[in-house]
């Protein structure tokens, strides 16, 4: 194809409308009749509900109605899900709390949802929310994890007395431990990965309509996998049976992660629409996206790695405690335990690896899926862990790591996972060349001269994407399968829509998708339309989440392509009076082997349609094909980033000078595309590393919920990006693609942090390095000597 | 969030006179920011309604003041809290002292020991405003106080 197909640098075709102000959100459905909700919030981190007055809020201009637990309880509504079922050690299954859409007797977070006030208008329903009279009996409230599981701690639910929700497990504990036992040299490290708050640029909002003329239900929402909403708020929450409740993600501005899961608000609106007679609209406002979006990452570890004398890794032990908040979100069960401990190994050969993990309620917000999920948290243990142990052997890091790398495919770790592909040594010689390592003594003291600290920093990070087999992820407690959907319609002339599961919310699905449409089918990309994000549209489907929406989603449509070709091929044989078995598809021709004869892939789909040429008993007329593909193994995309950077020691203030990241993404379907979520995901990952933290104070309070005191990654804190890229194709998927979206948020906060301790001399500094972190931890660096 | 605050202030009366005052609801609700109604409720009770404005939150905080450890009249230690609504909470109160004057010196001095807390929207968006806002009132309070002692 002319330069739209596989691997070529196509323009974002959404990109358009979105740049011009076209894009439809959902706070631009706006429903005939709409009222307008708004929500009460705990101001409480821990509280009992003794009573709750709404008369004096029911009196005030514009009140449609006010709902609180109560109601949705009479409704006989259920509450939100967890849809990942871990056990613990001891083989008891998870602890999971009731979670009400509306408080039902109890606040747990402050944020936590108290009542609903509709109203004509969104400041109507403000002002009667002010006129809520909620009698709090305020409790202690748990904060700190290590608070969480003490003694006679304030118990958050009560079917977990001990705050915990699991005590999970993976790996040989005996195993490991005899290779501690047998370790000449064994590094320890504690590590924290700080809170974060996702921030996508759209904050949440919902839609909810009834029609009382058919029964039905349409929910309009910000979600990245509409399909999976409407399965949870039909068979768990009971709003309405699938065939009665539609949901709509229509452009969706960014997600990470925040947007997979089933909210309280949608929830209530969806719900509410029939209860007040008239659509019911809610956008949240930002402090609400900070307090109520569910948070990541939160995890406090211990590590302990066993070494030999020359450096090889024995084995691994890691204790990690995750802070789950005050309920089980949607997926939070599975992101600090089979999406984290599973990578632990790295790219390393580890012949024995344990790994315990504590799921901890706390009064904060529920913490979940956020851009790499899991697999960000064990990049940050495995790296921090092999540089720091390459220092205490006084071994170059990267010679450190080569030595350990896993280098014949398939490689079984101990921690459940099979890496299917790969070449990392080639990866790590790429990147040491583009970031001229060999010559960083002389960038270091080109740096001191100038009275700077420099340091560099590797990550040679993996992730599992493609997300997932369905029996294995079933197998471990999940509570859905995990394949895409892909339906291929091919229109009477030629044009084409691919119906997929797949949500785009920034990814460019509907450039990558029509790329792929446009190389089988030899079709001009303008002829692919790519139709998502809505139920009644798209029969099934899993979402966009984990990167698996090229190596799954497109891998469906690829499975139904062949479907179309091969149905195209008996037509061009009717067509042109040969066998099926003679005709050839090339170009967007379907010609007879060894002849002249050929006709083009729109005529052949004319000829489906009209049907005049072949007998209609005997082949189906029309040309439309539907598959679903479930992946036979996670893949495994692979890189090494290195940052480099530049401390001022009078003022804590780092610039990163030069970063280098070289991904091995398998086949790659538009590199400006790939590059695009590269760099998007190290500035999410070095925003970790230097800026972002959500803090709660001691009272439960969230005390960073404006921009004001929670600091993102802006341009000037970002350098050039200098990105390359490896290829070993991904055995795993008709396409051999491994997927991208995550792996630069993956990548980066080990490199910078790696970076920073070499700069300072000592690992005593955690994320975020803010200059005043990295100020007061230069006044504990010894003074370099004169030479370095 | 919590926050803790200590002063002193040195007032043109004796003991007893500023003791009387330091119980006489009117004058607790002219000294109070912000406080609309002062309402006793019982023998060392109150309702009040008192408005805030904290940066960006401004809110109407309905709630009781308590008079507890009554000590004639070396001092005693008023507490409130109050329900701002969607703006959140705020609770707290003040350890108040009464100390015979420097010698050579006329009237007493008081020094008081505040402790406050604050919960909701206003820690949310008004974090880095609060110490500032509390030591604001605070100040207001104790010299509205002396104004009252000195207005005899």
């Amino acid at each position: 194809m002319s330069g739209t197909g596989i691997g070529a640098r196509v323009l974002r075709k959404e990109d358009f409308r979105f740049i011009t102000g076209k894009g439809q959100y959902t706070d631009d459905v706006n429903r005939y009749g709409q009222a307008h909700a708004v929500f009460l919030r705990s101001p409480h981190a821990h509280a009992e509900i003794r009573s709750i007055k709404l008369d004096a809020a029911r009196a005030m201009p514009g009140v449609v109605d006010i709902f609180t637990g109560d109601d949705l309880a009479a409704d006989k509504i259920g509450g939100l899900i967890c849809g990942w079922m871990i056990h613990s050690k001891d083989g008891s299954p998870m602890k999971a709390g009731a979670h009400p859409a509306l408080a039902q007797g109890k606040v747990r977070y402050v944020g936590d949802h108290v009542a609903v006030v509709i109203a004509e208008t969104q400041a109507q329903a403000r002002d009667a929310i002010e006129k809520i009279e909620v009698d709090y009996k305020v409790l202690s409230p748990v904060v700190a994890m290590a608070d969480a599981v003490k003694k006679g701690a304030p118990v958050i639910h009560d079917v977990a007395s001990d705050n915990t929700v699991y005590n999970w497990s993976l790996g040989d504990e005996a195993g490991t431990q005899a290779a501690f036992a047998k370790a000449a040299h064994v590094t320890k490290l504690d590590i924290v990965n700080n809170r974060l708050v996702p921030n996508p640029m759209e904050p949440r909002a919902a839609v909810g309509d009834y029609d009382s003329g058919t029964g039905g239900f349409t929910l309009y929402t910000t979600s990245q996998n509409p399909h999976v909403a409407r399965l949870v708020l039909s068979a768990f929450i009971g709003i309405a049976p699938e065939h009665k409740l539609r949901v709509i993600a229509p452009d969706v501005g960014g997600g990470f992660g925040s947007k997979i899961f089933i909210y309280a608000e949608e929830t209530v609106c969806v719900w509410a629409a029939k209860k007040v007679g008239r659509p019911v609209k809610w956008v949240a406002d930002r402090t609400e996206a900070f307090l109520s979006d569910a948070h990541g990452r939160d995890h406090v570890t211990h590590a302990e790695m066993a070494l030999d004398a020359s450096g090889k890794i024995l084995g691994l032990r890691v204790k990690t405690q995750a802070n789950l908040g005050a309920y089980l979100s949607t997926f939070s069960s599975c992101v600090p335990t089979y999406l984290y401990a599973p990578l632990l190994s790295g790219q390393y050969d580890i012949p024995a690896i344990y790994v315990e993990v504590d799921g901890i309620y706390t009064n904060t917000a529920p913490v979940d899926a956020y851009r790499g999920a899991g697999r960000p948290e064990a990049t940050f243990v495995i790296e921090r862990m092999v540089e720091v142990a390459a220092r205490e052997l006084k071994q170059d890091p990267a010679a450190f790591r080569r030595k350990n790398f896993v280098r014949s495919f398939p490689h079984q770790t101990p921690v459940i996972m099979c890496y299917d592909a790969g070449d990392y040594d080639a990866a790590m010689t790429k990147a040491l060349e583009m970031s001229d390592y060999k010559n960083i003594g002389a960038r270091k003291a080109a740096s001191a001269k100038k009275g700077l600290l420099r340091g560099i920093g590797f990550s040679a990070y993996i992730e599992a994407c493609g997300i997932a087999p369905s029996a294995a992820v079933g197998s471990l407690g999940a509570g859905v399968g995990l394949w895409e959907s892909a339906e291929v319609r091919v229109n009477p002339v030629g044009t084409v829509e691919i119906l997929t599961g797949s949500h785009s919310h920034g990814q460019g699905h509907e450039t990558t998708f029509a790329q792929l449409v446009s190389e089988r089918l030899g079709i001009p990309i303008d002829n692919v339309a790519i139709v998502h994000g809505d139920t009644d549209k798209v029969q099934m489907g899993m979402g966009t989440y984990g990167s698996r929406s090229g190596a799954v989603g497109m891998s469906a449509i690829s499975k139904a392509l062949d479907k179309i070709e091969a149905k195209a091929k008996k037509v061009a044989g009717f067509v042109l009076e040969a066998s099926p078995d003679d005709i050839e598809f090339k170009d967007g021709k379907f010609s007879v082997r060894g002849t002249d004869k050929e006709i083009d892939f729109g005529s052949v789909a004319l000829q489906a349609y009209i049907a005049h040429k072949f007998n209609g008993q005997e082949l189906e007329p029309g040309l439309k094909e539907s598959a679903f593909w479930d992946p036979t193994n996670f893949t495994f995309p692979a890189g090494v980033h290195i940052c480099e950077l530049e401390i001022d020691p009078a003022t804590g203030v780092t610039r990163i000078d030069r970063w280098t990241a070289v991904d091995d993404f398998g086949n790659v379907i538009n590199p400006m595309i790939v590059e695009g979520q590269v760099h998007g995901g190290i500035a999410q990952g070095v925003g970790q590393a230097l800026l972002e933290g959500a803090v709660y104070d001691a009272s439960g309070q969230l005390v960073t919920a404006s921009y004001m005191d929670y600091s993102m990654p802006r341009a000037g804190d970002l350098p050039s990006y200098d990105v390359g890229m490896t290829q070993t194709a991904c055995p795993s998927n008709p396409l051999g693609i491994k997927g991208c979206g995550e792996a630069g948020a993956i990548a980066a906060p080990p490199a910078v942090m790696n970076a920073i301790t070499d700069a300072i001399g000592h690992e005593g500094i955690a994320m975020p390095a803010t200059p005043l972190a990295v100020w007061r931890a230069v006044q504990k660096t010894a003074p370099r000597a004169a030479a370095e | 969030m919590a926050m803790t605050m200590t002063g002193e202030v040195a007032l043109p009366a004796n003991r007893e006179t500023v003791w009387a005052k330091l119980n006489d609801p009117a004058v607790l609700k002219a000294c109070i920011p912000g406080c609309e109604t002062l309402d006793k409720t019982g023998e060392t009770g109150f309702s009040a309604v008192v408005k805030l404005k904290i940066g960006p939150v401004s809110a109407t905080f309905k709630g009781s003041v308590e008079l507890s450890d009554l000590d004639p009249p070396n001092g005693y230690r008023i507490s409130g809290q109050g329900e701002g609504g969607v703006a959140g909470f705020a609770k707290g109160g003040a350890t108040v002292r009464l100390l015979p004057p420097a010698e050579g010196q006329e009237g007493c001095i008081l020094t008081y020991d505040v402790e406050a807390n604050v919960g909701g929207k206003i820690a949310q968006l008004g974090a880095r405003l609060i110490d500032g806002v509390a030591k604001k009132m605070a100040d207001q309070f104790f010299n509205n106080f002396a104004e009252a002692v000195k207005a005899g």
